[in-house]
C-alpha cells in the first residue's frame, strides 16, 4: 500500500489551490484528476474573473489555471492524470484507479493522513418533449467544445437559463461565431449579473423572462425550438408558444455538488437548495464532519472560482497546520485573511444567500 | 464548424492531421483532439442509437459523466468520444443499443 | 430596477444612479461612463485607475463612483473592467460628431475608417459609425477597445456595433 500525507481528489481551482498551500510548506501531496489535464472548469473561463484586484480580479480563468499547474509542480505536488478515485474507504484509505504511463490501468490503495474532496459540481438537467435529440446539451459541454475543443456545437443556439453561467456561456458561443437566437428564463427576472445580460444585450440576444421551453423539434437532431409563456405559478400559458429556428438548446439550470465520496465516508450532508442541493458540512478550517476529511469549491456549495480558490488555500493550511508544517500563530493569522476575502466575495444581493447558508453549514457541522 | 481564430484563445497552432474512419468514411481530425470533436467539426451530431426506440443520441454533459456520446471504437463499445482522444487509423461506429466487444 | 427585467440600463436608470457625467463635464472633453449599478464584489477598475478617479473603496461591492474632475478619459479602465461595463465618450471631437470607445472582444475586428452600424444598448442599430481607432495590444490582455464617430446626439445612446461577418484570417 502506497503512503502519502496528503490526498487531494479534483485538480480543478479549490483543489490545486489546496495542494499548494500544503505542498509549498512541506506536506508530501499526491492530486489525483480523472482527466487528461488538471485545471477543472478553469481552462473553459476564457472571460475576466470578478473579486478583488489584489487577489486576481481581472485575470482570466485560463490564466489563472496555467499559473496553477506551474505552482503544483515547482511545489512538488505529485499529480495523477486520467486516474479516477472509486472509493474511501476505512481510516482514510483511497482507492484509485490508476492510468500509468503506458496507458495500462492499476487499482492502487493510498494511505493518506489527510484527504481533500474537491470533486466539483455537476450540471443539472431540464426535461422537455425532445430533450434528447442530438444537439440539446449542457450549458458546460457547450462551452467545453469551443474554449477547449476548438468546435462549434451548432450556429443558431438558444440557451435555457439566465444566470451567470447562461449568459456568460451565451457571449463566448458568440466569440466563437454562433449566433444565439435567445435565452430563455423561467423567473420573471434575469439571474446574473446585469453587465453579463448588458453585454448579450448590446449583441441583439433577446432575453425572455417568464418563458419555458415546451418542445425540441427534429427528426435526427434539433431543428426547432418552441417555447412559451408562463404566469406567476410557472405554469405554461397555451396560445403564447414562440417557434425558435435554432439547431442547439444548451441548458443552464444551475449545478449540483458531486458529493458520492463524501457520503461514502459517512460525512454530514444537509440540504441546502441555495449552495445546490446535498452540501457535505464542513467547520472553519473546511473540515467535514469526519476528522481528516476536508472539503473544498463546489463540491461543499455552488458558488465561483474565486470562492473554490480561497476554499482551497483555506484547507492547504489547516492541512499543513495539523500536520505541524505552520505553526498555530501563522495559520491563525493566514486562516483569518482569507475568512476576510471569503466573506467579501459573498457580500451583496448576489452573495447574500450564499453567504447564510455557509454560516449555517459552520454552526451544523459538528465532529462525528 | 471549426474556430480557427478567437479573439481570446487566438489561431489554432495544431497542424498535425489524423485519419480516422467512422462508419466507413474516412475524415481528418487535429492530432489529440478529443473524437467528439473531430465527429463535430466534420457535422457529425449523431453518436448512438437507443436500445429500445432506436432514437438518435449525441453529446450532452461533454465531461464524461452522462455516456450519452458513446460509441463504437476499435471494437470496443461505450467509449465516451467526449474525453476520448483520436489516434491515427482509429474505426469509429455508430453504436446501436448495447454491443458487445469484439476485438 | 427595470435592469434585472430587461437586460440593459435605461439612461434615466443611470443617471439616478450618478453614472452620467454632468453635461458641463461632457463638454470639457473625454471622459468615462461607468455602467455598473449593482453590487457585486469587484475592484479592477479601481485598480486600474492612476489619476484615482474611480472610487470603490470597502467593502468592494461598492458600486463605483467616478470623480469626473480627475478622470481625463485615458479609456485604461476599458479593457480592465471584467463586465465589459465602461466607455469613453468625447463630445467635443468636432462640432456634429462625438466619439465612444468600447471594448470589443469579437473577431473580425474592425477596419479603420470603415463604416459600421452602431448599435444601442439594446442591440438595435441606431446609426452608422466611422471607425476611428482600434487597439489591441497586449496590456489590454484580448479586450480590444474600438473608438467609432458617431452623430453627437447619439451619443447616449450608442455603445457597440453590430457583429461583422467573419472572415479568414485577422
Amino acid at each position: 500500500m502506497i503512503e502519502k500525507e496528503v490526498v487531494v481528489i479534483g485538480g480543478g481551482p479549490s483543489g490545486l489551490s489546496a495542494a499548494v498551500e500544503a505542498a509549498k510548506r512541506g506536506a508530501e501531496v499526491l492530486l489525483v484528476d480523472e482527466n487528461l489535464r488538471a485545471g477543472g472548469q478553469l481552462f473553459k473561463q476564457i472571460h475576466k474573473f470578478f473579486g478583488s484586484s489584489a487577489h486576481k480580479a481581472g485575470v482570466r480563468g485560463i490564466d489563472i489555471a496555467t499559473e496553477l499547474l506551474e505552482q503544483a509542480r515547482e511545489c512538488g505536488v505529485e499529480v495523477w492524470l486520467n486516474s479516477v478515485v472509486v472509493g474511501l474507504f476505512n481510516e482514510r484509505k483511497v482507492a484509485i484507479k490508476r492510468t500509468l504511463t503506458d496507458n495500462s490501468e492499476k487499482l492502487e490503495i493510498v494511505q493518506a493522513k489527510k484527504i481533500v474532496i474537491a470533486t466539483g459540481a455537476s450540471e443539472n438537467a431540464v426535461r422537455f418533449r425532445g430533450w434528447t435529440l442530438p444537439g440539446v446539451m449542457g450549458a458546460g459541454a457547450a462551452k467545453t467544445m469551443t474554449n477547449v475543443n476548438r468546435v462549434l456545437p451548432g450556429k443558431r443556439i438558444l440557451m435555457i437559463g439566465s444566470g451567470n453561467v447562461g449568459l456568460i456561456v451565451s457571449y463566448q458561443l458568440m466569440q466563437a461565431g454562433a449566433k444565439v437566437v435567445g435565452v430563455i428564463e423561467a423567473a420573471p427576472q434575469i439571474g446574473g449579473y446585469g453587465v453579463h445580460a448588458a453585454k448579450i444585450r448590446r449583441a441583439g440576444v433577446p432575453i425572455y423572462t417568464s418563458h419555458t421551453i415546451r418542445e425540441a423539434i427534429g427528426s435526427k437532431s434539433v431543428e426547432k425550438a418552441v417555447i412559451c409563456e408562463v404566469n406567476d405559478k410557472w405554469q405554461p400559458i397555451t396560445g403564447t408558444e414562440k417557434i425558435l429556428e435554432v439547431d442547439t438548446i444548451t441548458i443552464a439550470a444551475g449545478l449540483k455538488p458531486l458529493i458520492e465520496l463524501a457520503m461514502m465516508y459517512n460525512c454530514k450532508c444537509s440540504f441546502i437548495p441555495q449552495l445546490g442541493g446535498w452540501i457535505p458540512l464542513h467547520d472553519e478550517n473546511m473540515e467535514s464532519t469526519i476528522s481528516g476529511i476536508y472539503l473544498v469549491g463546489d463540491a461543499t456549495g455552488v458558488e465561483e472560482a474565486n470562492t473554490a480558490l480561497e476554499e482551497g488555500r483555506l484547507a492547504g493550511i489547516a492541512i499543513a497546520e495539523a500536520l505541524e508544517y505552520i505553526s498555530l500563530e501563522n495559520a491563525r493569522k493566514l486562516k483569518k485573511e482569507i475568512w476576510q476575502r471569503l466573506n467579501e466575495l459573498r457580500m451583496g444581493p448576489f452573495g447574500e444567500a450564499r453567504m447564510l447558508a455557509k454560516n449555517n453549514i459552520l454552526t451544523g457541522c459538528k465532529k462525528q | 464548424m471549426r474556430v480557427d481564430n478567437h479573439v481570446i484563445l487566438g489561431k489554432d497552432e495544431r497542424k498535425e492531421i489524423v485519419e480516422i474512419q467512422v462508419d466507413g468514411k474516412t475524415i481528418h481530425a487535429k492530432k489529440g483532439e478529443m473524437i467528439i470533436a473531430a465527429l463535430m467539426a466534420n457535422g457529425i451530431r449523431i453518436n448512438r442509437y437507443t436500445v429500445k426506440k432506436k432514437e438518435p443520441r449525441g453529446i450532452f454533459c461533454g465531461i464524461g459523466q452522462c455516456t450519452d456520446c458513446v460509441m463504437v471504437v476499435n471494437g470496443k463499445p461505450n467509449v465516451r468520444t467526449c474525453i476520448t482522444p483520436v489516434e491515427d487509423r482509429m474505426i469509429i461506429k455508430t453504436q446501436y443499443g448495447v454491443e458487445r466487444s469484439n476485438g | 430596477m427595470v435592469l434585472r427585467e430587461i437586460g440593459y440600463l435605461t439612461k434615466k436608470e443611470l443617471v439616478d444612479s450618478n453614472c452620467y457625467p454632468s453635461e458641463e463635464r461632457f463638454n470639457k472633453g473625454l471622459v468615462v461612463i461607468i455602467e455598473c449599478t449593482e453590487e457585486i464584489p469587484c475592484n479592477p477598475c479601481e485598480a486600474a485607475c492612476k489619476f484615482k478617479a474611480i472610487k470603490i473603496g470597502k467593502p468592494i461591492t461598492n458600486v463605483p463612483i467616478l470623480d469626473e474632475d480627475l478622470c481625463i478619459g485615458c479609456g485604461v479602465c476599458i479593457a480592465k473592467c471584467p463586465g465589459l461595463a465602461i466607455f469613453v465618450i468625447d463630445k467635443t471631437y468636432s462640432d456634429n460628431e462625438g466619439l465612444i470607445s468600447f471594448p470589443y472582444e469579437y473577431l473580425p475586428l474592425p477596419l479603420i475608417g470603415s463604416i459600421v452600424k452602431a448599435v444601442n444598448r439594446e442591440g438595435k442599430v441606431v446609426s452608422s459609425g466611422k471607425v476611428i481607432k482600434v487597439l489591441n495590444n497586449k496590456s489590454l490582455d484580448r479586450t480590444p477597445v474600438v473608438t467609432i464617430a458617431v452623430p453627437k446626439e447619439k451619443l447616449d445612446e450608442v455603445r457597440g456595433i453590430e457583429k461583422l461577418e467573419s472572415k479568414d484570417s485577422k
